[in-house]
């Protein structure tokens, strides 16, 4: 049976330039490719969805796929939403502490020094590793103390009145429960630009629950998320901005393709944030910047590259400074999220990864700059390299 | 020349000709096929794949629709692996005369037909591309049988009996001994290399062809060809067979055929000099697409694939040159009754679905001529791949390490076979075609055992180069597998190549644009610009430029 509303499969002329440019087929024969487990097999589960294989399992969703495909053909779409639609449930303990990045977070920041020390305690590790399936070699990143709405409310949020216009952040699970600093910087830069800051109520974009499986929850939160959102802009003109391509991406594509989601009301709105710091620079709104003197490598996210925003990061790091900046060959960097941290696909990412390990060891830059929060994590586990966001540069140079 | 002796000379490898050998084998009688091309090259091959119930002749034609339910009963027990036991539906449409519905319904019950009237909405749910305007709906047991499949398994089972086959070879002649028909001298278009065969009994079963056939022994027997076009859509859009409720017409069928779903099927009566140019027009495309769209709407959005047509050999045996009194029924002539002919009998007429009793109606009366007392056994004895009902989900465990697609789609191509195909040898499993899972294990075995000759006849036992690309990326691996497993010289090989794209290509042409264009386009790109296929002079063909 097949519902012909969906199929871009069928747009596929067999170029095969998807899988030379996946990150996975590369490393591991275990994954075919984009083409074969994408539209090739389509047609076959549509027949008879037995013949899944399990090899789609290997696929990341990093969509370098969808970028590389002359015809349009939504191959990680199709991969992601046949892993749910015709893999039989399994209920994994550790899928699902992965993929409920809010319920968990909101815990562990809480009792944050405890959950910090004993994650990184070995016999704690192998216990993850044994039973869990958690591979003991990945570090975990560390829980913030608090949360970050909290700090936003005690110390940001009655300063944000004095400013004329807004933007509203949808800051994300990385930045509420593990990187208060990002969600600091992102508040000052604006302030700086002379703009507000409003964080209204919302709910993990759903990302990890996608990957994991958890469709529905991941709809409930979809559908919580745009309705928080469209109240923010019933002001027409107010921009929302997210510090994570990755939650960006969700927001504006993975819920209307893969969750079937009506997003519009949003959609225009809604930007990954250096686009909308681009636009303000091109619009004359440039704070004066200080040197920041920092050689650093460039890595661009696998969302962000598909999202097509890259160019929009690389425009805005240039006019800092006194920033060294080394655009690194776009490679993936393997952890996909949730897919690094699972034992049967650990080795698999990393070696993923290690082509762009590579490239930063060669590139010898003070810091890595990337866009995206998982990718930090895997650059900073695997090099010895200390990785910031954008925001967080720009932050540096705006700093009286 | 070479001479060979045996009992009973088929001649025609169709699906009627296969069921023929198989039969003369399983009762003890040694036999040889003759077949100018390959099996179920011709108009076996060249049909919509429908397992009919009998209901689309149960109005018009109760003897047919009597005789396709039984053998739609027998063949879902002896050929398993050849059917898909989909179910079908008739739709009335809003254009259609509703009282059709009430008439067919009648009529199946007549015919023993199985026929189960059901509400539109719960049809819509067995089928939801279905149009929703719809204004009723009745289920039948209408199925999908795979022809290629099903002519190869009957000479499977004969050979393993002891009988012999010889496809690309052509009947030259009859030789006949004062009044009686006692051989065939032959010509193998292979091997360039002519010999006889000597029988005591001569079966033409060449279908359309049997016009030929009989000219060479001095008779005369009128065929008349009516052309069929088909029109191939890239992937299954609907999971049963959806009749139109209508007296039977052009594109009134969408059959769901393995990855494909087929849509069927014109009728045009045409010379018979014309037998062998079988082009498909725009025309006949239209007509089917524009028809194929008003029982499933979403058509008109979907790739078409190729299109093709086949002719179906209807006889004349009342000697009546109008043609009007052509039966549609089988048609055996015993030809020394009718023309003092000793020896030699047709069979003709008839339809894929009764391939089955044809052979067994032949070969009753070749046994009563050769005074043989072995009663046919084909209606219980399971074909090869068939003994036992194959459950996917057991085989994919059992086949652990091997994706489940290659395992599932083996099996579903050569049933319980698999075992004799697949291995977990990396090599075994290394896909030959991506669109259709054939893996290199199978292409071996399909060369070795299935009477391949050539990469057109190994499409047609493994669907290689049947999926969306056709052929793009599995012809040249498989051309150079025959290399590999030296049942080919590379000049061969490279000929074999240019004759698979040439075959492919004549499909294609009918129905380029849009996606399939590209396709073609890139196709051509791959062939010409980057490995020069038309550049190769094949051997003796330097001497002529």
């Amino acid at each position: 049976m097949i519902d012909l509303e969906n199929i871009s499969f069928d747009h596929c002329i067999k170029c095969t330039v998807c899988t030379i440019y996946c990150p996975v087929a590369r490393v591991t024969h275990h994954f075919p490719g984009p083409k074969q487990c994408g539209p090739d097999t389509e047609r076959l589960r549509i027949k008879n969805p037995e013949l899944l294989d399990d090899s789609l399992r290997y696929c990341t969703n990093c969509k370098r796929c969808e970028i590389a495909c002359p015809s349009n053909v939504k191959i990680a779409d199709i991969i992601q939403s046949s892993k749910w639609k015709y893999f039989k449930k399994k209920f994994r303990i550790r899928d699902y502490f992965l993929s409920h990045t809010d319920l968990i977070g909101n815990t562990a920041v809480k009792y944050s020094g405890i959950m910090n020390f004993f994650t990184a305690l070995s016999p704690v590790k192998f216990f993850l590793d044994q039973v869990l399936l958690i591979p003991s070699k990945r570090i975990f990143p560390k829980y913030a103390r608090g949360t970050f709405r909290k700090w936003f409310k005690k110390f940001a949020r009655k300063k944000q009145s004095a400013f004329g216009t807004h933007v509203v952040y949808f800051h994300g699970c990385f930045v509420n429960y593990n990187e208060h600093g990002l969600g600091k910087d992102l508040v000052s830069v604006m302030n700086a630009m002379n703009i507000g800051v409003t964080i209204p109520r919302e709910r993990c974009c759903g990302v990890p629950l996608i990957a994991n499986g958890y469709i529905e929850k991941a709809r409930k939160n979809a559908r919580f998320n745009i309705n928080a959102l469209r109240k923010t802009i019933e002001d027409p003109g107010t921009r929302i901005v997210t510090t994570s391509s990755s939650c960006a991406f969700a927001l504006k594509y993975e819920y209307a393709n893969l969750l079937e989601m009506d997003n519009s009301s949003i959609f225009n709105n809604l930007n990954y944030i250096t686009r909308y710091i681009y636009d303000q620079f091109q619009a004359g709104n440039v704070p004066p910047m200080k040197p920041v003197t920092i050689r650093a490598a460039y890595h661009s996210p696998c969302h962000l590259e598909r999202m097509g925003g890259v160019i929009y990061t690389i425009d805005v790091l240039r006019r800092v400074p006194g920033l060294d900046l080394q655009i690194l060959h776009s490679e993936c960097c393997g952890i996909a999220g949730t897919y690094g941290f699972k034992k049967e696909y650990y080795d698999v990412s990393q070696k993923v990864g290690s082509a762009l390990f590579k490239r930063i060891e060669k590139a010898r830059p003070d810091f890595v700059i990337t866009d995206c929060e998982t990718c930090k994590w895997q650059i900073e586990m695997s090099t010895p390299y200390k990785v910031l966001h954008p925001v967080s540069i720009l932050a540096r140079a705006f700093e009286k | 020349m070479k001479r060979i002796d045996t009992e009973a000379i088929v001649i025609g490898g169709g699906a009627t000709g296969c069921g023929i050998l198989r039969d003369l084998a399983l009762r003890g009688i040694k036999a040889v096929l003759i077949e100018k091309n390959d099996i179920a090259s011709g108009t076996t091959g060249r049909n919509h794949g429908l397992l009919h119930s009998g209901a689309r002749y149960a109005v018009n034609d109760l003897e047919s629709a009597q005789e396709c339910i039984a053998e739609n009963r027998i063949l879902k027990k002896i050929a398993r692996h050849c059917i898909e036991d989909t179910g079908g539906l008739f739709v009335t449409l809003p254009d259609d005369d509703p009282g059709y519905h009430r008439k067919l319904m009648e009529h199946c019950k007549y015919a023993g037909i199985p026929c189960e009237e059901l509400s539109v909405g719960k049809a819509l749910k067995i089928e939801p591309n279905l149009n929703p305007n719809a204004l009723s709906a009745l289920r039948v047991p209408d199925g999908t049988i795979d022809p290629f499949r099903l002519a190869a398994a009957n000479i499977l089972d004969a050979q393993e009996h002891g009988a012999k086959v010889h496809t690309h070879t052509f009947v030259t002649a009859i030789i006949q001994e004062g009044g009686t028909a006692t051989g065939v001298h032959c010509h193998d278009t292979r091997t360039r290399e002519d010999f006889e065969i000597f029988g005591r009994i001569i079966i033409n079963a060449s279908g359309v062809w049997g016009q030929r056939i009989c000219a060479l022994a001095g008779i005369e027997l009128r065929m008349f060809p009516s052309k069929g076009a088909m029109v191939i859509i890239d992937y299954r859009l609907n999971s049963v067979v959806v009749n139109r409720c209508r007296i039977p017409s052009d594109g009134d069928i969408i059959v769901p055929g393995d990855t494909v779903s087929l849509i069927g099927t014109t009728s045009k009566r045409i010379e018979y000099s014309q037998i062998e140019e079988l082009n498909v027009d725009d025309g006949e495309i239209e007509v089917l697409l524009a028809d194929g769209e008003k029982l499933i709407p979403n058509l008109s959005r979907t790739r078409v694939l190729r299109a093709y047509s086949g002719v179906r050999p209807l006889i004349d045996v009342s000697g009546d040159v109008d043609g009007r009194t052509i039966s549609r029924g089988i048609v055996l002539i015993d030809h020394a009754a009718r023309d003092g002919v000793e020896g030699l009998v047709t069979i003709a007429g008839g339809k894929l679905m009764t391939y089955r009793l044809m052979a067994q109606m032949a070969v009753d009366l070749a046994c009563k001529k050769l005074d043989v007392s072995r009663k046919c056994s084909t209606h219980r004895e399971p074909l090869p791949g068939s003994e036992l009902t194959m459950l996917p989900s057991k085989h994919i465990k059992y086949f652990t390490g091997i994706p489940q697609s290659v395992v599932g789609s083996t099996l579903y191509r050569h049933g319980e076979r698999v075992r004799q195909i697949l291995s977990l040898s990396k090599h075994n499993y290394a896909l030959i075609c991506e669109c259709e899972m054939v893996c290199e294990g199978e292409v071996e075995y399909a060369i070795r055992n299935l009477n391949v000759k050539d990469l057109v006849d190994l499409r047609r036992r493994t669907r290689i180069g049947m999926g969306p690309c056709q052929g793009e990326l599995c012809s040249y691996r498989a051309a150079g597998l025959f290399t590999r497993l030296k049942v080919a010289t590379s000049d061969e090989s490279n000929g074999m190549l240019i004759d698979f794209l040439e075959e492919r290509w004549k499909g294609m042409k009918p129905i380029l644009w849009g996606d399939g264009l590209r396709e073609a386009e890139f196709t051509y790109w791959i062939y010409q610009g980057l490995f020069g296929l038309g550049d190769v002079a094949m051997r003796g063909e330097e001497g002529d430029k």
